[in-house]
């Protein structure tokens, strides 16, 4: 993991319900707003969140559809800018950073997993991770990246040849190789049936506890909360609630 | 390594659509195959022309006259700027051979001894040189010898000043002055069947001509810098004395004008219409690009969101544009090189051009892979740029303005007549006006272009029509070997089986008009005409007034006067001197740079007693065999022509390029609407393959899905019929300015069968890619299409 030793000093202190102290921010959202032009009427999907991720922290947002937790998601990895708010990285602020700084920021500091892969259907395996490991510095191979995953043995496999789970697992492999200091994962399991959901998660899991990296879970699914150090929890555009897991849960443990 | 997983992925992609990148690729070989197959054939030609000309050493200038001694060649020679002069003895015969219906006229050309003439050197294809002081032998033309299987050893009758003698050919040969063997006179179509060159010793053959020591024909050759116009006249002015007849350049010299025709009439397509090819190319690359862009929406987006950078993915695309437009290109080329080959070797066929040099000019290559690329380029880019402008998390949405609105047909109330499906395909229209425009657009394009290809058929029909059948109704027309008396007319009408005469005479005069000045025959027609009348553009009866000259429009214009001017007019026979002549007024004709005028002031004009040297002739159906013995039997005839044979000659000319032109125009306007048709389909497949997936989970038929699909599309090209019919129109129009020459002006009028034929061609495209389309929409994955993002 690289370092990011200069931390941001802004998220620090930053209480919960239990009291504890948190470790740095490392993405820092404040009121930030969002509102879509959806045909002809205008959609809030954000009202005014303020919203921290903390290092190497495993936090779960949960929320119905429509609570706003993609949106959410999308301005925190750079994807897409608030319509208004700041969201602080490393000092810097992405809502008003150029697309420029923006692609930058996606290259080199997130990993992303979306519910529905976003694999190119025309690469394998490894030449989908090695799309990213082509352009990070110092990457994972994508060979050890897939390792990582559980899918050494399916290297040279074509996305129409691999079930849903292995290809949301190539997701993360392609997510991590580049060793981000965020992956963020939006219904990582959303199209998954529940034992290649399991898998997912182990591995997003693994990734946390062994690389350390900071990661982010998006999902409508609560029992997926169980494995959190933290829980967000948003309803109609705005947080709802926020707690901290005593205890966080195995992947392998959590049921639906 | 930093993209080569990309370029994999483009190999891939490349791969997977291979079926679209091939009619994108296809659109484009078609536009650089035309142009490079044309400017091949064209650079080919003209190298071929100029080889052959070189080396036979063709004359720069051309001049004939009564007879003059010898002697005056020196002083030819002296004249400023000519580099060779050849003086020659060139006279006409008749050649009575049995296989032919009438008697071929042949033209005798002296050869000095040994058979090497200085200019318009013959080229000997066959059998040997003539042999010094032999008067019985000749050289024959080749096309002619052909015509007729006619062999070195072979004996010919030819009638030499009115003395039948029997020549031994001895040789089969050709020159750069008989490319075209046309016959002399005023109605000179190219005729390899009625017209002879026959090359013989001059010294042998002389004194049947009572030449002698005389020449009377002159080639010369002028060297780098030459005033062509000074050299013209000062030949002119050392000639007048002799009976000279106005020396020409090669621009009119018989059988170079007729291949200049022809050339110009290819050059000027050779540019024009491949440009036109490959704008409509390069535009449906620009279109059906720009729609693969908008489906790959979802994948440009995840390569944004994995940190790739706009000029990453634009490079990308660039290449994949690169790649389609080069296989399109080498394709094209190839293709382009194979068919200028056929199309330069059937042109030289069709001209007699001995040297075959083809070669396809390397120089095109660039040019088209630059159009092609270029607007390729721009059709993706701007596609590719709209998507790169959303933030990837709005890219990765599924592109769904959703904004439908009932479409205008509905507003209009009318929309209960269509149905749901009709429903849905006309709010689809109507939610991309822009998309629809430009599919319709190709379509357009595609039918325009067909039209302009048949197009030529249709001027060739009307120029025949108008010039042969409506201002000429003579069946059978008579050249005279000279002026004759009128009585001639009267003895024609007392043949057997001849219902009408009339005589005309023709001369040939240089017009001038301050500067200007052009060579044209004079017309002049007897009072009470009527077989062959004057008719403007309209087909309506032009009177003849008394005094003055009626000018077609084209050589009125050429010469910058119009009715009420002055003329000055130089005779060519009789006096030859200058005089003034009122110009009456001007008439629209297809063919030529004419003047036409009242017979008894055109004699008048001469200094001559009533005279004509052309007979025209209404025959009885029947009687024309008897009627053409009786005919070249009078010792003033020199030609019989029969009209209907001059119009099939006319047609055979024309033909056979007409056609292959036809098939190439048609064959690209139909790759056209292939490449529209069916790019459209899939594209629209893909992008609402959910929306049709669900239409047949909620248990519409394959036939009613795949209506919405083909619909959709059918609908475009039907709108796209009649706008292409007017934009072929347009394109035909351009085509007619491209030959628009001297004395050859295309009508542009275009014939119902050319537009049915150019609407069959494109629906029948457009049937075969929407089947080629339905194919597919019958295999969709029902569950598999429903599960997708999109």
């Amino acid at each position: 993991m690289t370092e990011n030793a200069e931390g941001t000093q802004q998220g620090n202190g930053e209480g919960t319900g239990n009291g504890d102290r948190l470790p740095p921010a490392v993405l820092e959202a404040r009121n930030v707003t969002r509102t879509y032009r959806m045909g002809e009427v205008d959609v809030h999907a954000l009202r005014g969140v303020d919203f921290s991720l903390h290092q190497g922290e495993f936090l779960v947002l949960v929320g119905a559809s429509g609570s706003g937790k993609s949106t959410l998601m999308n301005i925190l990895g750079g994807l897409d800018r608030p319509t208004s708010g700041s969201v602080l990285f490393q000092g810097q602020d992405l809502a008003r950073a150029a697309d420029r700084e923006l692609t930058e920021f996606r290259r080199r500091h997130v990993g992303f997993v979306f519910q529905f892969y976003n694999l190119m259907p025309s690469l394998t395996a490894r030449e989908n991770v090695a799309l990213v490991t082509e352009i990070a510095r110092d990457p994972l191979s994508p060979a050890e990246a897939l390792e990582m995953v559980g899918l050494g043995h399916r290297l040279d496999h074509f996305p129409s040849q691999l079930s849903g789970g292995e290809q949301q697992r190539v997701a993360v492999a392609r997510a991590i190789a580049k060793r981000p200091e965020i992956l963020l994962c939006d219904e990582p399991t959303g199209a998954l049936d529940y034992r290649s959901g399991v898998v997912v998660l182990e591995v997003i899991e693994r990734v946390n506890e062994e690389l350390g990296t900071t990661t982010a879970v998006i999902t409508h699914n609560a029992p997926i909360a169980e494995m959190a150090d933290r829980v967000v929890i948003l309803h109609d555009g705005g947080v709802e609630e926020e707690r901290r897991n005593a205890q966080r849960a195995r992947a392998s443990d959590i049921r639906w | 390594m930093i993209g080569s997983t990309l370029n994999r992925k483009l190999l891939r992609n490349l791969r997977e659509m291979w079926a679209q990148v091939a009619t994108i690729a296809l659109v484009v070989a078609a536009g650089v195959a035309a142009f490079v197959a044309l400017q091949a054939t064209v650079d080919s030609l003209q190298g071929s022309r100029d080889r052959y000309y070189e080396e036979f050493r063709f004359g720069d200038v051309f001049a004939s006259l009564e007879r003059a001694p010898d002697g005056v060649g020196g002083r030819l020679r002296e004249i400023s700027g000519v580099t060779a002069v050849d003086t020659r003895l060139v006279a006409p015969v008749r050649i009575p051979i049995e296989a032919a219906t009438q008697p071929p006229i042949g033209e005798v050309v002296g050869l000095p001894a040994g058979g090497d003439a200085p200019l318009n050197r013959v080229l000997l294809l066959e059998g040997r040189m003539v042999e010094a002081g032999r008067g019985d032998e000749a050289l024959l033309l080749e096309p002619f010898a052909e015509r007729f299987g006619i062999a070195p050893g072979d004996t010919l009758p030819v009638i030499m000043e009115g003395t039948l003698r029997q020549v031994r050919i001895v040789g089969i040969a050709n020159s750069p002055e008989y490319v075209y063997p046309a016959p002399p006179g005023g109605d000179a179509i190219p005729d390899e069947e009625r017209f002879a060159a026959l090359w013989m010793d001059r010294d042998a053959v002389a004194p049947a001509f009572r030449m002698e020591g005389a020449f009377n024909d002159v080639v010369l050759r002028l060297g780098p810098g030459a005033s062509l116009p000074a050299v013209l006249a000062e030949v002119d002015r050392t000639l007048d004395p002799y009976g000279g007849r106005g020396a020409v350049g090669r621009d009119r010299h018989r059988s170079n004008y007729f291949l200049d025709m022809r050339f110009e009439q290819l050059s000027g397509m050779a540019t024009s219409v491949p440009l036109v090819f490959l704008a409509v190319a390069a535009f449906l690359l620009n279109v059906v690009l720009s729609r693969i862009i908008n489906l790959e929406r979802g994948e440009i987006a995840a390569m944004k969101a994995l940190g790739y950078h706009n000029r990453e993915i634009g490079l990308y695309y660039v290449k994949f544009v690169a790649v389609v437009v080069l296989l399109g290109t080498v394709g094209g080329f190839a293709l382009g090189g194979w068919m200028g080959q056929g199309i330069t070797s059937t042109f030289l066929r069709f001209f007699g051009l001995p040297l075959l040099e083809y070669s396809v000019p390397a120089s095109t290559f660039v040019p088209a892979f630059a159009v092609a690329l270029g607007f390729g380029l721009v059709g993706a880019l701007v596609a590719l740029r709209r998507i790169l402008r959303l933030s990837p998390a709005e890219a990765m949405r599924p592109e769904t303005p959703t904004r439908y609105r009932p479409s205008f047909l509905e507003r209009l109330g009318v929309g209960d007549l269509f149905g749901t499906s009709g429903r849905m395909i006309l709010r689809e229209l109507s939610r991309h006006p822009v998309r629809t425009t430009l599919s319709s657009v190709g379509v357009a394009l595609a039918v325009g272009i067909i039209v302009m290809g048949r197009f030529s058929m249709d001027a060739m029909d009307f120029i025949i029509d108008s010039e042969f059948y409506l201002a000429s109704r003579e069946d059978i027309s008579v050249s005279l070997v000279g002026p004759t008396s009128d009585r001639a007319v009267n003895e024609v009408r007392g043949i057997p089986g001849v219902r009408f005469a009339e005589g005309l005479r023709v001369t040939s005069v240089r017009m001038t008009s301050d500067h200007r000045s052009r060579d044209v025959p004079l017309y002049g027609y007897p009072d009470e005409n009527r077989l062959r009348i004057l008719l403007d553009g309209e087909g309506r009866r032009v009177p003849m007034p008394t005094g003055g000259v009626v000018l077609t429009r084209t050589l009125a214009e050429m010469l910058g006067v119009e009715a009420g001017d002055t003329v000055r007019v130089r005779l060519r026979e009789g006096r030859a001197d200058e005089r003034p002549l009122l110009v009456t007024g001007t008439v629209t004709q297809a063919f030529g740079l004419q003047g036409h005028m009242r017979l008894e002031d055109l004699n008048r004009l001469l200094g001559e007693d009533p005279a004509v040297n052309q007979l025209r002739l209404a025959v009885e159906r029947g009687a024309y065999p008897e009627v053409e013995r009786r005919l070249s039997d009078m010792p003033r005839v020199l030609e019989v022509t029969r009209k209907e044979q001059a119009v099939a000659r006319m047609r055979a000319l024309s033909g056979d390029t007409q056609r292959v032109l036809v098939l190439v125009l048609s064959l690209f306007g139909a790759v056209i609407a292939v490449g529209v048709v069916y790019n459209n389909a899939r594209v629209a497949l893909s992008v609402r393959a959910r929306d049709l997936g669900s239409l047949r989970v909620l248990g519409f038929t394959r036939r009613e899905v795949s209506t919405i699909l083909v619909g959709e599309q059918m609908i475009q090209v039907l709108v796209a019929l009649p706008f292409g019919l007017w934009i072929g129109r347009i394109l035909a129009g351009l085509l007619a300015g491209t030959i628009d020459q001297e004395e050859y002006r295309f009508p542009l009028l275009i014939s119902t069968e050319t537009y049915a034929f150019a609407v069959s061609v494109v629906l029948a495209a457009a049937l075969v890619s929407a089947f080629l389309v339905r194919r597919r929409l019958d295999r969709l994955d029902l569950i598999g299409v429903l599960k997708t993002r999109e």
